[in-house]
């Protein structure tokens, strides 16, 4: 039965991962991603899981790699510069075909930045931030509910892939407080995979948790092209609002698509044809969501980062041929007004006005 | 004399070099594997550099770690398979360099796995690198001239490190000579045992020679072994020891 209660983005995504049967935590304290830490210190002991506050970020992620490879559903967190020290184990994982989960509750700037939110992580998260040739499964929530919806969707994905799942929450959501349905406990059986480690008698063919590529030879690359192609397939996700007869469409994911669902109410009301494209899946970017915006003129992308990073994946799904914009600022989430304003004048220039 | 091969050490063809001390390490893990009725549970993890050759000599479920993060990659699972002995294998580089945070928060935490270090006071796979462990005046491609102890420090000593820690089990065996084989396997059966009896971390360091890339060959290499890094690296249990 699932229950509806106030939280905390960061713990009711903690409380999600227990519930989608993860038993293995690892993680170092950064904020704002320390609560669920924090959440987990306790929380993991009452349903019987192994929990750690390992010595650094490279630890923790190799904590999980070490619990993934004996079959178990593994979560490590973090934030910004803790997230950029995940790299070597996510890339890891990606070469020895491991699931696992792991968070970066985005913070602002590189180097040490700050702690409010933001979102210049689109990159280092969407195309493989650590080295060698992989991407993950990149899931961003927009709300308390989808921290935990999207965290109990990710422990699936990362199993059906054998591949580690990223999710891509923020300061905001993080912090922030709402009102939130979990989902039910499910429990997962840690024997039930072929390729997890567990010991085995002689006569028994030994598992090896490796680089796939040494055991698979030349068939490794058709093997991974297809485990693309089907995350490309199966797994874009996104939500559409007035997008059919939208001259202006933003796109926006997280916080910042929050504060866009209001521009575009407020731009309709005055008559402006603006619509939302909301991504939910960063990699494998929702290309199939641009197919439904028939009479657009311009896109515009709100990001809390400056280099509008988002906009490559925008001009791609859209073969370059439509305008993309970018507004946003890496300081603050943007101003419903101001976006109202620059839709306004993005659409009179695309109309033949004066360019923006 | 009776000598069997452990079933768990296959055929399979050897990468090790002639008169390196792995593959003697290995032979001694799978034997105490099999004398204690522990090899259809046993899980190890290997490092990336020498040791990982073991992937393809030894018969047990084997996960190959990150450079440096064999000993936190078999803490994560060990702390979700807690019915399986898990051994971490790995070297002096790993374990003291790159690794050196995740040695140190393993002796605090006493986390419950076995850890069996090869040191052979330099990096093997890549060429023969000088080490935290390589000797003073010890020559090495990254020191031709010889270490100069005064600009890299001393050899590290795990023993020193670990003083102030409760952990389960700590000794130091060498693989040269029969004598100091049965005594290195010992102490690895103390290690398993005690790691059965869930005493934290069992950690040996085994001394290996490197013919190799000490450039000696093999009965000058064990000759350099017992004669000139025993005198840095002295034999012997530091904690929980009693065997003989």
């Amino acid at each position: 039965m699932s229950e509806r209660v106030l939280m905390k983005g960061n713990e009711a995504l903690a409380e999600a991962a227990l519930r989608a049967g993860c038993r293995f935590f690892a993680g170092y304290p950064i904020t704002p991603q320390t609560e669920i830490l924090e959440y987990l210190s306790w929380r993991m002991d009452e349903v019987g899981g192994s929990y750690t506050q390992a010595e650094s970020e490279l630890a923790a992620v190799n904590m999980v790699f070490g619990a993934a490879s004996g079959g178990a559903r593994a979560l490590t967190t973090s934030s910004g510069p803790g997230f950029s020290l995940k790299q070597e184990g996510i890339s890891y994982l990606c070469a020895s075909d491991l699931p696992a989960v792991i968070v970066n509750v985005m913070r602002i700037g590189s180097g040490l930045g700050d702690i409010a939110q933001g979102q210049g992580d689109y990159w280092q998260m969407t195309r493989g931030g650590g080295h060698g040739d992989y991407r993950t499964i990149v899931l961003a929530p927009n709300s308390v509910q989808e921290n935990a919806d999207l965290t109990y969707l990710a422990f699936d994905l990362a199993e059906k892939y054998r591949h580690p799942v990223l999710m891509a929450s923020d300061a905001a959501i993080g912090q922030m407080i709402e009102a939130v349905e979990l989902p039910e406990f499910k429990e997962h059986d840690i024997d039930k995979f072929d390729w997890s480690v567990k010991g085995g008698k002689i006569t028994e063919k030994y598992r090896k948790i490796q680089n796939i590529f040494y055991s698979m030879g030349p068939a490794y690359e058709d093997f991974l092209r297809e485990k693309y192609a089907k995350m490309e397939a199966e797994e874009q996700r996104w939500e559409s609002t007035a997008v059919e007869d939208a001259e202006l469409v933003f796109v926006a994911f997280g916080i910042s698509s929050r504060v866009c669902e209001e521009a575009v109410e407020g731009a309709r009301a005055k008559g402006l044809k603006v619509g939302l494209i909301r991504p939910i899946t960063l990699y494998p970017f929702p290309v199939k969501a641009f197919e439904e915006a028939k009479k657009v003129k311009a896109f515009m992308t709100n990001e809390m980062n400056l280099l509008a990073q988002m906009t490559d994946d925008v001009r791609l799904a859209t073969g370059c041929k439509i305008p993309v914009y970018h507004s946003g600022s890496i300081f603050s989430i943007s101003d419903t007004q101001e976006l109202i304003a620059r839709a306004e004048e993005v659409i009179r220039a695309a109309k033949g006005g004066d360019r923006t | 004399m009776k000598l069997k091969a452990p079933e768990r050490v296959t055929f399979n063809k050897s990468g090790f070099c002639p008169g390196c001390g792995h593959g003697v390490a290995g032979r001694l893990i799978a034997e105490v594997a099999e004398e204690m009725g522990l090899a259809d549970k046993l899980i190890t993890t290997v490092d990336v550099a020498c040791g990982s050759l073991h992937l393809e000599d030894w018969h047990f479920d084997t996960v190959m770690a990150a450079h440096g993060r064999t000993l936190v990659t078999a803490i994560g699972l060990k702390k979700v398979r807690k019915d399986n002995p898990v051994l971490a294998y790995y070297g002096d580089g790993a374990g003291y360099a790159i690794g050196m945070a995740e040695t140190i928060h393993a002796g605090l935490r006493n986390d419950n796995v076995i850890a069996i270090v090869v040191n052979n006071a330099i990096y093997g796979m890549t060429g023969g690198q000088m080490a935290p462990t390589t000797l003073p005046g010890q020559k090495t491609t990254s020191s031709p001239y010889g270490k100069d102890a005064a600009r890299f420090g001393k050899p590290f000593r795990i023993e020193d490190a670990y003083s102030g820690f409760d952990i389960g089990y700590l000794a130091r065996g060498a693989l040269v000579g029969a004598a100091n084989i049965n005594r290195a396997k010992k102490m690895i059966r103390k290690a398993f045992e005690k790691h059965m009896d869930n005493q934290g971390l069992c950690y040996v360091e085994l001394l290996s020679p490197c013919p190799t890339n000490w450039n000696l060959a093999p009965l000058k290499a064990k000759g350099f072994l017992l004669d000139e890094m025993t005198k840095h690296f002295p034999l012997g249990e530091f904690k929980g020891g009693d065997a003989k």
